[in-house]
């Protein structure tokens, strides 16, 4: 018996919860903000001891802001305008500020995306994994220590002993993750609420990650609810899924029906998005003899770390050539060295058959012309003071050279490319969604009337529905003006869909580069096969059948 | 009613009114003021009747029309000196934050050697120097009080600098202007309006204070700080001559303080609510 278990409240054993073994009920949730808009809307869920509950749904289909609900919670500018939770047999709403705040961390506790912005950067992670017990006086300090060791030797910490003296900065992402898991269990609550837990990750380290939360929550037969937007993940865990949209629920069912049998138009699309990746290609119908692009043997270095170390790559005409790997691989600095922004240190970047200059102040207006590039997150990338006809319109009039008529006529047409209305090239960017966002940094490359088009992750800070859009209109694109592009991403699916050759980069090298079937289909380089065999598929026995591979190819070593 | 889109605090709204009487003031005196600037009216400060609401000075001259006119004379400086410290310390600050580099060292170096000084010394040798006139008291102040913008500026222009939208100005080959005044100001905009109110105000109290001294604006010219100087004697004789314009000064301070609180407190709570717990 762990201290924690002893510590359980008994008086719960008895609650009215226990009979029909509803932990956690939501009935009729509804939320909205100070200005008065509806963001939930008439919400119910109901929680099993042990269940786990997945909640999915777009970027403001409200699924974080229930999560937070459900320990009463809402953040400024939001208030909870109706409806009842209900936490074994006791209703939350009706407790005051004290009485909530006794529940929260004890009763019901809460994983958020990002791990790095949880954690006090000033104390111990041991401190900070035992606060929730001590301030909840559900355990000595000793006890809070002994069962935090637990946790960590549960979550696959390194060297659980010591674990906790360490600092957050001391540890890595997924690591830090998993410590927050621990933190969340720290008091043994009968609720968990994960907020996107492993979105912020790398997919290899995400799987790991994903493993253990499935075993913690197996283990110690903990409700969750499990809130993301990737589909394929929450299958994994999840035993029934609600998908959410607009703060509405639009269905709810047992994991395996809502995949194969799905009763909404809405979440048969969401399924069919993941599962196009495999049966689409891209077709080489586009991709011309000529070469854009060649970057040979190039190195580059950020002060002394040798960040790329001898890539060769080239792009032809009307092809996609896909860069992928982790972060930290060094496919974004790969983008740097192209666009002039970090110079290499040697090598040779050839450019239309001529040597491209490494810094970006030596290249001419019409070199800089030619290579355009697209970032990540579109809400940094373009100016929120600039009208779209001003973001849009300024490359038009800077390359060339045109009166405020022509600028006009031209922005127009380019709205029209990415399929934006007219009247948007008044708005500013904060009246624009992420995806008509990205369209209208699409529009700004395109202005240029570019060879090259660097892409960053187009499409990893977006929901799935929009990324698809955004890669359909990359590929009409390319397919209409004949353009080359870059694709940096660590997106699989992305990858499979819109790449001719895609290049493998690991700690600054390639370990493989070719056409991107090739690259699929094996044999693989065993890193091409760590980062394909840990993205999710769309079943929910996808996690299993890892874990029953990795024990099988373990039991040899074992002997 | 609202300002700047924004509902007004009370405190904020008593800052609104204060200014807006003092901006009406300053800029009409020659109509408003009931007597001329250095009329003599009366005997050494006289005490207040129903031609001459505050008394006079110490010279005879009219009490309310010098606090007009001295309002309006050192409004007018202290708007001059800070939008010059504005034009240097933003410009600089932001090129230095735009170009980094040894630009950057240089600039950065240049205020640790301004800022050594302490600002009053600074003044009192350039105008010790130069003699006190108002193109050389601006120019004074405004170089010094340019330091503290140049800081505030070079701060947010690195934050802004870093974003992927000035890259994405400099990949397209823009120069430094467009940068600067096209990507960046734009986005620093409410900060630094508010940073100017601030400022208005310390220039406001240094030249009082250097007035004071008898280094400020100088006779003719009526000004708040030269005007408590010069009727500080009256105090012994229990006369609240000096009272007026220190009050004046006062109330021009902490009006233009509380509009810049309630600016500042707009900017920090964008939601305009707490969480619910």
């Amino acid at each position: 018996m762990t201290p924690a278990r002893r510590a359980r409240r008994p008086s719960f054993e008895h609650g009215d919860g226990m009979i029909d073994d509803i932990i956690l009920e939501i009935k009729g949730l509804q939320m909205g903000s100070v200005a008065g808009a509806v963001i939930i809307d008439k919400v119910d869920l109901r929680l099993k001891q042990g269940e786990v509950l997945g909640l999915i749904g777009e970027s403001g289909a409200g699924k974080s802001t229930i999560g937070l609900a459900a320990m009463c919670y809402a953040r400024a500018g939001v208030h909870i305008a109706g409806g009842e939770v209900i936490l074994g047999g006791v209703n939350v709403r009706a407790l005051d500020a004290e009485g909530r705040r006794d529940v929260r961390g004890k009763r019901i506790a809460y994983i958020a995306q990002s791990a790095a912005a949880a954690f006090n950067p000033a104390h111990t992670l041991m401190d900070q994994v035992c606060e929730a017990p001590l301030i909840h006086h559900i355990m000595t300090r000793p006890e809070a220590e002994a069962w935090a060791r637990q946790l960590f030797r549960s979550l696959d910490l390194p060297d659980p002993q010591n674990f906790g003296s360490r600092y957050p900065h001391q540890v890595s992402g997924g690591q830090l993750q998993r410590a927050m898991a621990a933190m969340a269990m720290s008091c043994r609550p009968d609720v968990l609420v994960l907020d996107e837990p492993t979105t912020a990750l790398d997919v290899t380290t995400q799987i790991e990650v994903l493993i253990l939360l499935k075993s913690l929550i197996r283990e110690y037969r903990t409700a969750a609810l499990y809130i993301t937007h990737d589909l394929a993940v929450v299958a994994q865990v999840a035993d029934r899924i609600k998908v959410l949209r607009h703060g509405k629920e639009v269905e709810e069912g047992l994991t395996d029906q809502i995949l194969h049998h799905a009763r909404q138009d809405y979440t048969a699309r969401l399924v069919a998005v993941r599962g196009a990746a495999a049966s689409e290609r891209a077709t080489q119908a586009t991709v011309t003899a000529e070469t854009v692009l060649s970057i040979k043997a190039c190195h580059a270095y950020y002060g002394d770390f040798h960040v790329i170390k001898g890539v060769s790559l080239d792009v032809r005409r009307g092809e996609t050539v896909a860069v992928v790997g982790e972060s930290g691989s060094g496919k974004s600095t790969l983008a740097r060295i192209v666009t002039g922004l970090l110079p290499p240190r040697g090598g040779e970047i050839l450019f239309q058959g001529k040597p491209l200059p490494p810094a970006l102040k030596a290249r001419d207006k019409e070199l800089k012309r030619r290579i355009q590039l697209v970032y990540q997150i579109p809400d940094v990338a373009i100016n929120p003071r600039h009208s779209l006809l001003d973001i849009v319109g300024r490359p038009v009039q800077f390359y060339f050279d045109l009166g405020r008529e022509l600028v006009l006529k031209r922005a127009k047409e380019l709205m029209g490319l990415v399929e934006l209305p007219l009247d948007y090239l008044q708005r500013r960017p904060g009246q624009l969604s992420g995806g008509q966002k990205q369209r209208v940094c699409i529009a700004r490359a395109l202005a240029a009337q570019p060879d090259l088009i660097i892409l960053d992750e187009p499409t990893s800070a977006l929901d799935p529905l929009v990324a698809e859009e955004i890669l359909k209109l990359l590929r009409r694109l390319q397919s209409e003006l004949g353009l080359s592009y870059v694709l940096i991403t660590h997106d699989l699916d992305v990858v499979h869909r819109i790449a001719h050759r895609t290049a493998v980069m690991l700690k600054g090298e390639f370990v493989a580069f070719d056409q991107t079937e090739t690259i699929f289909d094996g044999p693989y380089h065993p890193y091409t096969e760590k980062l394909i065999s840990a993205v999710p598929v769309m079943r929910s026995d996808w996690l299993d059948g890892v874990l029953a591979k990795r024990a099988q190819a373990a039991l040899p070593a074992a002997h | 009613m609202k300002v700047f889109g924004q509902k007004p605090t009370p405190s904020a709204w008593f800052g609104l009114v204060v200014m807006a009487i003092f901006l009406v003031v300053a800029i009409f005196t020659p109509w408003l003021a009931p007597y001329e600037e250095s009329a003599n009216i009366g005997g050494t400060w006289d005490e207040p009747s129903a031609t001459s609401w505050l008394g006079g000075d110490q010279i005879g001259r009219d009490m309310l029309t010098r606090i007009m006119y001295g309002s309006r004379m050192t409004i007018a400086v202290a708007l001059a000196i800070t939008s010059l410290s504005f034009l240097i310390g933003i410009v600089l600050g932001f090129i230095s934050a735009v170009l980094g580099g040894w630009v950057d060292i240089f600039f950065t170096r240049l205020l640790d050697v301004m800022l050594s000084i302490p600002s009053l010394i600074f003044a009192l040798i350039i105008l010790g120097v130069f003699g006190s006139s108002i193109p050389v008291l601006i120019l004074t102040i405004a170089v010094i009080d340019s330091t503290r913008v140049f800081r505030l500026a070079r701060a947010l222009g690195m934050n802004l600098a870093v974003l992927e939208y000035v890259e994405a100005a400099r990949l397209r080959g823009e120069g430094l202007w467009w940068v600067i005044s096209r990507e960046i100001l734009p986005n620093a905009r409410a900060p630094l309006v508010a940073e100017f109110g601030l400022r208005f105000c310390f220039n406001f109290l240094f030249i009082a204070g250097l007035s004071f001294l008898g280094l400020g604006i100088q006779p003719p010219y009526a000004d708040l700080g030269g005007m408590v100087r010069e009727n500080a004697a009256a105090i012994n004789f229990g006369m609240m001559a000096p009272i007026y314009p220190a009050v004046t000064i006062a109330l021009l301070t902490v009006s233009v303080n509380l509009v810049v609180d309630w600016m500042l407190s707009i900017d920090a709570r964008p939601s305009g609510a707490q969480a619910e717990l």
